[in-house]
């Protein structure tokens, strides 16, 4: 951990990352499914929908630092509802 | 015929797995765990969790770059898709003055970014410089160093003068796949000029015109060389744009973690906006545009 100063907070935020990314790996090759059309009107596999939910989460993350300012974590909620909502309807 | 499937081909790409990882991946990670340490040097760190990504939302300085930034991209891209696609409208289809211009054009794009910066430094200069000297001889107050406008036209002049072949080069790509039939049709209907741009030619040119103004918005967004040698970010603040704010910040001031908190900030944007012109794109090519 020594090298290059990592921390545990960071390494264990891209373990998180990693193994999500190795999840939908193995679920496309194990359920491949087709794209489909959502209420953004563009066609999106499991794997876009991912994309969306992860950017989409680092804006919510900050924009609740910036305007809350306090209670991090509860961020981390409003992400889930917000994966909840593009996993159902994007 | 059935596909055959090789899983092994994967194995082929390894390589560049691997050199991309050290050329962005682990910089990247790099980066978000500078984005909450401190340090004083000597590779001391000390955890500070959230305290420089609260710090920057809070700041004036970061929100008046992007400001700026956007506002930077905003208006070379307002000049040079409309002019780069009057350019290719107007340049001659085949022949010897097509190749010509095609050559001419390409030049500004083969010079080094700096060496543009510094053509237009001198370029601007009062006392030496061509531009500089007519403008004031002409007894147009011009100082690039002084004056907030002079310096804002010098950048976006220089962009324009840089990159608008870029977009007229990929419009006239676009222009030239459309087949003759297209025209003969329309000559048929008698569409008028501007009904042959508007239902033949834009459409026909959407896929490249989009791909232009991808590359441009993101090329305009990172700049950071041109504006740097002509103005420095200067006068005072003026021109002093996201990677212009980041690069004094990092290595100027050396503050490591705000700076990391910055460039995250500053990704973010980047790939929201590059998304979105890329799913743009892609849907318009699904719907055989």
């Amino acid at each position: 951990m020594d090298w290059m100063a990592w921390t545990w907070p960071t390494a264990i935020f891209f373990i998180v990352i990693a193994s999500i990314l190795v999840t939908f790996t193995i679920l496309a090759i194990k359920f491949p499914e087709a794209p489909r059309v959502g209420i953004l009107r563009i066609e999106t596999t499991r794997g876009d929908r991912l994309f969306i939910t992860l950017l989409g989460s680092a804006f919510i993350n900050l924009a609740w630092l910036g305007v809350v300012g306090a209670n991090q974590p509860f961020a981390l909620v409003v992400c889930l509802v917000y994966a909840a909502a593009v996993f159902r309807w994007v | 015929m059935e596909k055959t499937v090789n899983q092994k081909a994967w194995f082929l790409i390894l390589p560049v797995l691997i050199l991309v990882a050290f050329s962005a991946v682990i910089p990247l990670m790099t980066v978000v765990n500078y984005s909450v340490q401190d340090t004083f040097g000597q590779n001391k760190f000390f955890w500070v969790g959230l305290e420089w990504f609260a710090e920057m939302l809070a700041s004036d300085r970061m929100w008046d770059a992007l400001g700026r930034q956007l506002m930077f991209s905003a208006i070379i891209l307002a000049i040079q898709v409309p002019l780069g696609v009057f350019v290719a409208l107007n340049m001659p289809k085949s022949g010897f003055w097509s190749s010509f211009c095609l050559v001419m054009m390409s030049l500004p794009l083969l010079i080094p970014w700096n060496v543009v910066g510094t053509i237009w430094q001198i370029f601007g200069r009062v006392d030496i410089g061509l531009l500089g000297y007519t403008l004031d001889a002409l007894g147009i107050s011009y100082n690039y160093t002084q004056n907030t406008f002079a310096a804002w036209a010098t950048i976006i002049v220089m962009d324009v003068w840089h990159w608008t072949s870029l977009v007229a080069l990929l419009a006239f790509a676009g222009l030239k796949s459309i087949p003759d039939a297209y025209y003969q049709a329309a000559k048929i209907d008698q569409a008028s000029r501007w009904a042959i741009f508007r239902y033949i030619e834009l459409p026909k040119m959407m896929g490249v015109l989009m791909i232009a103004i991808l590359l441009r918005f993101m090329d305009s967004f990172m700049i950071y060389t041109e504006p740097f040698v002509v103005t420095g970010g200067g006068p005072g603040n003026a021109t002093t744009l996201l990677s212009i704010d980041l690069v004094k910040m990092a290595l100027g001031q050396f503050d490591l973690g705000p700076a990391a908190a910055f460039s995250i900030m500053y990704y973010l944007v980047i790939l929201l906006i590059s998304w979105v012109f890329y799913t743009v794109m892609t849907n318009l090519d699904n719907k055989g545009g």
